[in-house]
């Protein structure tokens, strides 16, 4: 079977050497099923052993291979060449440091994740006998679409919110939350509101919109928080004319 | 020994970079002539409270030239800021009925009928339909 010549054009830094990053150009001859993941693998393995990234599953399931592929980002083992020009630009994820060619810093992404209590905070230990808190299909249907998150940290790439301010915690927290909130064993969004609610939380969002176009998974990340930001409106004035019902809300597990 | 981690700079021209955030400034950006609009009825307002002439005189302004190409202005955006933001209302309240989603074109059909009917009261208060 015959190649096709592609040109990678791959945004490189190499923090030992330079002190920003640079474009490179690779000449790849490709398969025609290949997606970018094999041809950066071809580089790695054929031209430059020194480029460096991050893959694992390539079955888009492990959410580590993400970048930004001609502007957009995407997993790069989901980004078939059949579906670009001959010409592709790979560059890291946007808004976030680069510590190596396409690999990013995930520390802000992993303590936004955390700050939103990412578990279930059940009101009280389930009354029944086998220990399990039981749930209809109706009911996980109601959180389930939000529960598919891989932290790719595609949505973080692409919201200029989290750009211009990375205090904010971002599409993939909030809706993680909101999964958790929405799940009908959970009575835990008292206890994620201060973070979730707050400034740097759902009402940094001004509903760009671009994390769910771009999501892998069809999460939906700018439907979720909008829908908290109904939840926490309904709370707000809850508070507001019954100021005693706050902290009986509050769930007693919760420690943090 | 190793430089930080590059963070590359956002320019001020972020917004430029892709269609879709033009689109979303352009979504944003109607919302100030909704705000003109609210500015031109209450200098209306004032004006009333002023007295028979100078009313007369605030209608005369609107009827100018200016005054028409700012109230089409403020026409054009409103409705791009209304259909957008109507388009949007599914993500922020999906309906279920039973296990099912209802399709996002209930919710914002919904929003539209409610337009019109807001609208026809408006107009019939007005005396705009005799
Ligand atoms: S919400 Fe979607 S785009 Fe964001 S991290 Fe999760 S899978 Fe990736």
């Amino acid at each position: 079977m015959s190649a096709r010549q592609i040109t990678l054009e791959v945004l490189r830094y190499r923090p030992e050497s330079e002190s920003e990053p640079v474009f490179q150009s690779y000449s790849v001859p490709c398969q025609k099923e290949w997606v970018v993941l094999d041809a950066l693998n071809y580089v790695k393995d054929n031209l430059d052993r020194t480029l460096s990234f991050r893959w694992s599953c390539h079955m888009a399931v492990c959410g580590s291979c993400g970048m930004v592929i001609n502007d957009n980002p995407m997993l790069s083992c989901k980004a078939f060449l059949r579906d670009l020009p001959d010409h592709i630009r790979v560059e890291p994820l946007q808004n976030f440091p680069i510590e190596r060619d396409l690999m990013v810093s995930l520390d802000d992404f992993m303590d936004k994740l955390k700050s939103v209590k990412p578990y279930l905070i059940p009101k009280q230990p389930t009354a029944d006998p086998d220990g399990t808190y039981k749930q209809s299909s109706a009911q996980l249907k109601k959180f389930k679409p939000f529960a598919m998150c891989i932290n790719c940290m595609a949505c973080y790439s692409v919201c200029p919110q989290y750009g211009l301010n990375d205090g904010f915690a971002g599409p993939a927290a909030l809706a993680l939350a909101h999964r958790y909130n929405a799940d009908s064993r959970d009575q835990g969004r008292r206890a994620r509101e201060d973070v979730v609610a707050s400034n740097t939380g759902i009402w940094e969002c001004t509903f760009v919109g671009a994390c769910s176009e771009v999501c892998p998974k069809n999460v939906d990340p700018a439907a979720a928080i909008q829908q908290t930001k109904i939840a926490s409106t309904v709370d707000y004035f809850k508070d507001l004319l019954m100021p005693s019902g706050r902290k009986i809300a509050h769930p007693e597990g919760d420690t943090t | 020994m190793n430089n930080a981690p590059y963070i590359r700079p956002m320019p001020a021209s972020w917004w430029l970079r892709q269609g879709r955030y033009v689109r979303y400034m352009i979504r944003e950006a109607t919302c100030l002539f909704v705000g003109l609009h609210a500015l031109v009825l209450l200098v209306g307002v004032y004006r009333l409270s002023q007295g028979r002439e100078a009313f007369e005189a605030f209608l005369e302004a609107l009827w100018s030239p200016a005054g028409q190409l700012i109230s089409a202005a403020i026409l054009i955006m409103a409705v791009i800021h209304s259909v957008t933001w109507f388009n949007l209302t599914p993500k922020a309240m999906p309906l279920w009925i039973g296990e099912k989603q209802a399709p996002g074109w209930i919710i914002v059909a919904a929003h539209y009928g409610g337009w019109f009917v807001v609208s026809v009261i408006v107009l019939l208060l007005a005396g705009g339909l005799s």
